[in-house]
């Protein structure tokens, strides 16, 4: 244990560190020796070199996703990708209707995305997923209406990490001649992508969820056949007009070089973050009333959401100050909201409350998994000797046969 | 959230952790909160014969505030009598505490966990 460093980063998922490699490529596009200059001035080579090394990141981040570099445009981030393709989709093609369809555990960049649009006339269907994390085809279809423009549903679930069949509705959507928008902040380099087969006409794609840089992401725009968006943000027409601002060489590089690492490393860095995941569930999985969220087979390797039952998520937090995890529980005000993804599969309150998400990623020893197995069983006991619940259990009392008193 | 020391040092050494017999004729027991609320709290008081509460013990499910306002209580009830017990508010309790704004609701859980106890007993007194 003597070279552990503590705390240890479990949470991957909310954001990652840079890269060593994407930093230095970072560096040297901001200061005055370096490639500082405007990608859109074509007047003088300051101009020329920086436009070149923002087509180089294009052509790497297109390369990871097998697109064409013409059809990625640079955003802020996943949730300007994600505003801009459906607010931009739903402008555009308001004529042919106003009926949008997504699923309940989106990211709230969708989610909230489409509560605008409600507010503008538009109707939303929010699909329930199975408790496993998945949305069932046959819902979807029966969802698709005459009048329905799009279909917004992510590639990997945040707090779950489950993979939805994007190939397969895409081919549902094409068919029916719907427009297919998938929110990939969490799969890019952790699940293949291949846009040539893949019948999405939109993808989101985020740096900082891959070892790149915060603030900059981008939307797959799809060219055949080809999507049409109405802009969010006007100004000097940058990005073919779909996404106007100022370039930022040194945030499009950074990302361009996380893409890049990504499609040479992802298939081994998976192997490795795979073993550790499974290495820590085997740790928890036989402890008494301990629950996996989401779909074990259909997941990202770098994911484990657990619940350990009579537990309040916020309190073991505070007795894993050693660990940097995120919960499911947010427990901050007088009307304590659990996570609504878990709460939407269908898991109760207390088991929402309860529940830790563990992320691995590319700087997650094996001695750390192992040191964070023994805290976490130390804690849960602690915690659940405290627990009324836990003693109600143990009783034999069912707990929703108890009448509680909501507050 | 940053905790407070107190709130830190209750949950981490919490005092009178556990279960008196509810079926005691001098056993109040009060459980307040839901499980769906993220939070459930069971306070309970042994009391003498002239009035005095002998005892305090408790299990809480909940956030840290939330373990340690009932943590606290039981050190504050502990040789008081009903009456003066029941003066105990969650104001007290959040003073005390150091309770942000957000955890205030926990110090009135607190509260209302008294309340529930003490009632519990002067209940079967009555019956």
């Amino acid at each position: 244990m003597s070279n552990l460093k503590l705390p240890i980063y479990f949470d991957y998922s909310a954001t990652t560190p840079v890269d060593e490699r994407v930093a230095e490529a970072m560096i040297k596009c901001m200061t005055f020796d370096g490639n500082f200059g405007n990608p859109a001035s074509r007047s003088h080579a300051f101009g020329w070199n920086s436009e070149e090394a923002v087509e180089e990141a294009r052509g790497h981040v297109a390369a990871l996703i097998n697109a064409d570099p013409r059809e990625i445009v640079w955003t802020s981030g996943a949730t300007e990708s994600n505003n801009l393709a459906i607010k931009g989709v739903a402008h555009f093609y308001k004529k042919n209707g106003k009926h949008i369809i997504t699923s309940k555990t989106e990211h709230k960049a969708v989610l909230d995305t489409c509560r605008q649009l409600e507010r503008e006339g538009y109707d939303v269907t929010y699909l329930d997923p199975e408790p496993n994390g998945l949305i069932d085809l046959k819902k979807l279809a029966d969802a698709m209406r005459d009048d329905t423009i799009l279909v917004s549903i992510m590639h990997v679930n945040n707090e779950i990490g489950v993979i939805q069949d994007i190939a397969a509705i895409g081919e549902m959507c094409r068919e029916r001649k719907i427009i297919f928008h998938v929110d990939a902040a969490q799969s890019a380099g952790k699940v293949d992508i291949d846009l040539e087969k893949m019948k999405v006409d939109l993808m989101s794609f985020s740096a900082h969820k891959i070892y790149g840089p915060k603030g900059i992401g981008a939307l797959y725009v799809r060219r055949k056949p080809r999507i049409r968006l109405e802009a969010q943000m006007h100004g000097g027409g940058h990005e073919r007009g779909m996404r106007s601002g100022t370039l930022a060489t040194h945030q499009i590089v950074g990302m361009g070089e996380a893409f890049r690492i990504a499609k040479q490393e992802m298939h081994a860095e998976n192997d490795r973050i795979m073993k550790l995941r499974n290495r820590l569930w085997n740790g928890f999985k036989d402890m008494e009333e301990v629950y996996l969220n989401g779909d074990f087979e259909h997941r990202v390797a770098g994911n484990l959401n657990v619940s350990f039952n009579f537990v309040e998520g916020e309190s073991l937090i505070m007795a894993l100050k050693d660990i940097a995890v995120s919960s499911g529980s947010a427990c901050t005000s007088s009307s304590l909201e659990p996570s609504y993804v878990l709460r939407a599969l269908g898991r109760s309150d207390e088991l929402a409350h309860s529940s830790l998400r563990f992320t691995i990623g590319r700087y997650t020893k094996e001695e750390e998994i192992d040191y964070t197995i023994n805290l976490v069983k130390q804690a849960v006991s602690k915690l659940r000797d405290l627990s009324p619940l836990w003693d109600m259990f143990k009783e034999g009392v069912d707990l929703n046969s108890v009448e509680w008193a909501a507050h | 959230m940053a905790y407070s020391e107190k709130v830190m040092d209750h949950y981490e050494n919490p005092r009178n952790v556990g279960t008196l017999d509810k079926d005691a004729a001098n056993v109040g027991t009060g459980m307040v909160g839901a499980p769906a609320c993220g939070d459930v709290m069971r306070l309970q008081i042994q009391v003498s014969d002239d009035g005095i509460i002998e005892n305090a013990v408790f299990k809480t499910y909940g956030c840290g505030s939330a373990i340690a306002s009932s943590s606290l209580v039981t050190e504050w009830m502990k040789g008081k009598t009903l009456e003066e017990a029941k003066k105990i508010k969650n104001l007290d309790i959040a003073e005390e505490l150091a309770l942000p704004p957000v955890k205030v609701h926990c110090s009135v859980l607190a509260e209302d966990a008294i309340s529930a106890a003490v009632e519990d007993y002067l209940k079967k007194r009555a019956g």
